[in-house]
């Protein structure tokens, strides 16, 4: 299970990891050692076995659609990095 | 005097013998005295901490005593505090403070705690030894060149060092048991669902679980009351209902039936710590239980590698969110989006981090997701069946916590492999989503080594129970660090 260079920078993409050229080899090498032990898995015999997505026995939780207090705007925009007025300040999406 | 367990403090605060201002003076100078040498705390909060006493003294003068009132508690840095800076000890939350506390924070200061400091962690919880955090590793208190285990070391190292009384840590695939074994504490994670993850910064959310680290059974038990509830809030919440933990601790273990399953002592396993583990079960079979010696578990060395997947997969879609806009460190001198939110997330993580994300995007990413997530999706339905069928024959099952005592600090920290091995004992038992709790059982050349009792869903009385008897015979729990 060799990741080629190719693919790490593709994930790396995907993650948006802003990865380094030294990254990029140390996490080829040390994802494709650990995938490569990982190989094993592909031994487990799971016809008609059904994924587990979580362990609980609920389904579907819903709640009343009720109107109850929520933090104000100063308190949401304490951590902002950037902000102007009532707003976070974001870059252009756009061009 | 912060050696004290929550009972003994408890009956002398009640009984007006000590104050809870002098309690968290003893602690707080207990923390100055000790911090410089194992770094348990990122966050000491003496001045909070003295107003929290003043009030408890106020509370317990006027008879509105609970058992946690007054008693101090170090809560894992990832766990929400309102107005107390909450890190995940990672760069990118290291000035995040949050504008609401946790469901577990709102029941302990419902209770009168009083909070002397946040507890550093392996980065986002992802790590097995604390040295993943971003700050400082924490050291052993038991030998300070090893490491405490994580990724709740700092939160057993201060449990461990007598810098308070009590702790919670939280427990993904180990990560409150291991460092439990690694530090000699009693540490529980409860069945998924029991107690609220409202409030805690997410990891791998159908694993993550908050528990108590404490000195005995007996604490764990009364902190467990505090916080377990049905919570609206968070959605795997189990509205079932909440026993009194104390009420199960007897020393009779008579008609309990107790299995071994023989592939958690693998190869590979430390030779001390397997004649410790088959030493404590002989003595569960002394105090009445019924022991099995041969039970099998036959999948469980496919968990592993099922784990590894299941929580990096998770986690690469929860980190998601750390985009510099919202929240936390910011990549500020670019007018490009892209360059902002990849800057951000290349100086704000750590390598485990970056390490674990990338795994979980490959495998959740197009010509993959079946092969590898959905895959790790079935293994982890045979995990769960085939506890379910060993709780048909049996009322807990017995393994070591970790298949070794606590590693050198820079032994496997660049080797992750390695690393996710010591979790090899404890991540089964998440991916089941069942309670489990490790508690002290003895020492090799001086390093700790953990028992842990895996219990049926939503049965932690039981596992409380073999692991209170255990502690009144043995003196094991008893013995602190000299540091």
């Amino acid at each position: 299970m060799k990741l080629s260079r190719e693919e790490v920078l593709h994930i790396g993409l995907l993650a948006r990891l802003g990865l380094t050229e030294a990254e990029v080899e140390r996490l080829g090498e040390q994802l494709s050692n650990i995938l490569e032990n990982f190989e094993i898995l592909q031994q487990v015999d799971t016809s008609g076995i059904l994924p587990t997505a979580q362990s609980i026995p609920l389904q579907n939780v819903t709640k009343d659609d009720e109107v109850t207090p929520s933090l104000d705007q100063s308190q949401i925009l304490a951590n902002a990095p950037r902000k102007e007025g009532n707003f976070f300040r974001v870059r252009a999406v756009l061009e | 005097m912060s050696q004290l367990t929550i009972h003994e403090a408890h009956r002398l605060l009640k009984t007006k013998q000590l104050s809870s201002v002098e309690l968290t003076k003893t602690s707080l100078e207990r923390i100055h005295q000790v911090e410089p040498k194992v770094h348990a705390l990122v966050t000491i909060t003496d001045e909070l901490a003295l107003k929290q006493a003043q009030k408890a003294d106020e509370l317990i003068a006027s008879g509105d005593i609970s058992f946690l009132t007054g008693i101090p508690v170090v809560i894992k840095d990832v766990i929400c505090t309102k107005g107390i800076r909450t890190t995940c000890s990672s760069k990118i939350l290291e000035n995040f403070v949050p504008p609401y506390d946790a469901t577990v924070m709102e029941k302990l200061n419902g209770c009168g705690v009083v909070l002397v400091g946040k507890a550093n962690m392996d980065e986002f919880a992802m790590g097995s030894s604390t040295e993943h955090s971003a700050f400082f590793p924490t050291h052993n208190p038991w030998d300070l060149s090893r490491v405490p285990g994580g990724s709740s070391g700092g939160s057993a190292t201060a449990v461990a060092a007598g810098e308070t009384i009590f702790a919670l840590g939280s427990d993904t695939g180990g990560s409150i048991r291991q460092p439990a074994g690694f530090c000699s504490v009693t540490g529980l994670k409860p069945t998924y669902g029991r107690v609220s993850r409202y409030g805690l910064v997410a990891f791998a959310s159908s694993l993550d679980q908050i528990g108590p680290l404490t000195q005995d059974v007996m604490d764990c038990a009364m902190v467990l009351n505090a916080i377990a509830d049905y919570d609206s809030r968070d959605s795997t919440s189990v509205p079932s209902p909440v026993p009194d933990y104390t009420q199960c601790l007897t020393t009779d273990l008579n008609g309990l039936r107790i299995g071994i399953p023989k592939e958690y002592f693998v190869e590979g396993m430390q030779t001390e710590v397997e004649i410790a583990i088959r030493a404590a079960i002989s003595k569960l079979e002394e105090l009445g239980a019924k022991v099995e010696w041969e039970v099998s578990l036959p999948h469980t060395p496919y968990a592993l590698a099922a784990y590894y997947i299941i929580a990096p997969s998770e986690a690469s879609a929860n980190l998601a969110r750390y985009d510099g806009v919202k929240y936390g460190f910011s990549y500020l001198d670019t007018d490009s989006m892209w360059e902002a939110l990849e800057k951000t997330r290349q100086y704000g993580f750590g390598d485990e981090v970056k390490r674990r994300i990338m795994l979980g995007t490959y495998a959740l990413s197009a010509g993959y997701y079946d092969a590898w997530y959905v895959k790790a999706q079935k293994v982890r339905t045979l995990i769960r069946q085939e506890f379910d069928h060993a709780f048909d024959k049996y009322d807990a099952l017995v393994t070591p916590t970790s298949p070794t005592v606590p590693f050198k600090i820079g032994e496997k920290v660049d080797d992750p492999l390695q690393m996710y091995l010591s979790d090899i004992c404890t991540l089964p038992i998440n991916i089941a989503g069942i309670p489990a709790i490790s508690i002290p059982a003895g020492f090799d050349n001086g390093l700790p080594i953990g028992l842990q009792i895996i219990g049926k869903p939503f049965n932690e009385e039981t596992i409380l129970k073999i692991a209170h008897a255990y502690q009144q015979a043995t003196e094991w729990h008893k013995r602190r660090p000299e540091i």
